[in-house]
């Protein structure tokens, strides 16, 4: 199977503080991986890592390899703003840009496409589509993206991050924010979107790591537990430590 | 259930003694006002908006001049000090906010802005005056900006500050760079809260009088050289508020009146502005 991107023998630092203790673990073309663990067991800082968000502050740094398609993208040459082109991130918090609903979405892909004003239109009406949207703001594009429920900003920032065609898109607990019915639209999405891009997704909650994933991650204080298919992590697990996580006996 | 009784009577005690202080402040501030507007208003004619400041002896006249001269210069000290304050303040807060150097530039920003202002003036005298070898409108607006820099450059760094990081990772992660997350997100973000800094510097400068006393001086007559003294209705005021002609003292009212409700309206403008400042 394609590994869109492989991660090996990841370190990453706070300042001094070791973070993440040598990680491997691949991510699948077109594959949903979840990553779960408890609270600072190091699975969204192997996220930010992944598009380099981590470069926004000082005394933050990794080591190791993270191959995207073959290429290194830790190396210090790297352009990271093409690369978080490539490598699009939806984050816990709706974070939509306080402007209109088509401008949150056409900002991002005047800066990198040269296109006109219907082709703009068809773009951002895409997008809204993908992300199941539409419908509901169709008539109100000019609104402010503010206006919009909590589960309709979160979509807007799907549909932001699928303008712009990456080719991963990185989850950081997207529906921790969100009531069951917004969280349900965001799963089915998700299922949708893996048909065209590869999914990394940080979750708290184990029912949505199992509805949603492939492949599921268990990390625990830094370190990478078990990787395997979804079914089986969650099944018949390897590990003592995966199977009392699973069983709720901590964390 | 003594103690409740007595803890009662102290919180009665203590409100009673903050209402006193707030009034106390309140009251000042109307009796100023009132006092402006009973000897300011029996001046306030079309004259005063249309004709130049008389000769002393005259009747008549108004402060066109002057209200000219204070509009030009504070337009231009704002136009100065605006924009560099406000670079600056978006360095502090975004490029700077982690560089050593920032919290020195903030608190030498902070000096600057309880500075008095007629050691600004004294300054701007000896740099700009001096050299120039005549008091002069553009040495009045440099004094001016000098004042309006530091205002803003707090006001930008606090306001955007208060825009959430998690804004800011969201415009990068889409692939943005830094200055387009600033200039497009982050300053649209706090638009309202930079508009209001803006508008409030342009209402401390307003009043000014000691720093355009050392670098304008005032003028008698209309003038729009920039190079040469220029009317200003701070300085008018303190001059014509000093004499015993009837005529210049009321036109020190009623200029002192202008100011005041320009300034108020400005504050109040900024105060309305800043508390919509959802921006939505």
């Amino acid at each position: 199977m394609l590994e869109k991107i492989s991660v090996k023998d990841l370190k990453f630092f706070y300042g001094a503080n070791l973070a993440l203790k040598g990680i491997n673990i691949p991510l699948y073309a077109n594959k949903v991986t979840a990553f779960i663990g408890p609270s600072g067991c190091g699975k969204s800082t192997l996220l930010r890592v992944l598009n380099r968000m981590y470069d926004l502050y000082p005394g933050q740094h990794a080591e190791g390899e993270v191959n995207f398609d073959g290429r290194n993208i830790l190396n210090p040459g790297e352009d990271l703003n093409l690369l978080r082109a490539r490598i699009g991130m939806v984050f816990q918090k709706p974070t939509p840009f306080p402007m209109t609903i088509y401008d949150n979405i056409a900002f991002g892909l005047k800066l990198y496409e040269n296109l006109s004003k219907s082709e703009l239109d068809g773009r951002v009406e895409d997008s809204l589509k993908r992300a199941a949207l539409w419908s509901e703001v169709k008539d109100k594009l000019g609104a402010n993206g503010l206006s919009l429920s909590g589960g309709q900003q979160q979509r807007l920032c799907i549909a932001r991050t699928v303008a712009i065609k990456p080719e991963v898109i990185l989850f950081d607990e997207p529906c921790s924010a969100l009531d069951p019915i917004s969280t349900a639209k965001i799963e089915e999405l998700i299922d949708e979107l893996k048909t065209e891009y590869t999914i990394a997704i940080v979750t708290h909650n184990m029912q949505q790591a199992a509805r949603v994933s492939e492949y599921t991650a268990f990390m625990y204080l830094g370190e990478l537990v078990e990787f395997d298919e979804t079914s089986k992590i969650f099944t018949t697990p390897s590990d003592q430590r995966t199977q009392d996580y699973i069983t709720g006996r901590f964390g | 259930m003594a103690s409740y009784a007595s803890r009662r009577r102290n919180s009665t005690i203590v409100m009673g003694l903050c209402l006193a202080a707030t009034g106390i402040g309140v009251v000042w501030l109307f009796l100023i006002l009132f006092s402006l507007l009973v000897n300011g208003i029996p001046g306030l004619t079309l004259a005063v908006f249309t004709e130049m400041t008389p000769p002393p002896g005259e009747h008549g006249g108004g402060l066109l001049n002057a209200i000219f001269g204070s509009v030009l210069m504070t337009v231009l000290g704002v136009g100065i000090g605006a924009p560099i304050g406000i670079l600056a303040g978006t360095y502090l807060a975004e490029y700077g906010r982690h560089s050593k150097l920032t919290p020195v530039i903030r608190f030498i920003n902070d000096i600057l802005l309880s500075a008095p202002s007629i050691i600004i003036g004294l300054f701007v005298y000896g740099a700009v005056v001096v050299p120039m070898r005549s008091f002069s409108a553009v040495a009045g607006s440099i004094a001016l900006a000098v004042i309006v820099i530091p205002v803003v450059v707090r006001t930008t760094e606090d306001m955007l500050l208060l825009v959430p990081n998690t804004l800011r990772e969201a415009a990068s992660a889409l692939g943005l760079p830094r200055s387009f997350v600033i200039r497009r997100v982050a300053y649209r973000a706090a638009r309202a809260g930079l508009i209001t800094g803006v508008l409030l510097a342009v209402a401390r400068v307003g009043g000014e009088t000691a720093p355009l006393l050392f670098t304008v001086l005032s003028n008698q007559f209309w003038s729009a050289n920039l190079l040469k003294p220029m009317a200003n209705l701070p300085v008018t005021i303190n001059n014509f508020i000093n004499n015993p002609d009837a005529n210049w003292k009321q036109l020190a009212w009623t200029g002192a009146l202008l100011i005041t409700v320009a300034v108020l309206s400005l504050n109040i403008t900024a105060r309305i502005f800043g508390a919509s400042k959802d921006g939505r």
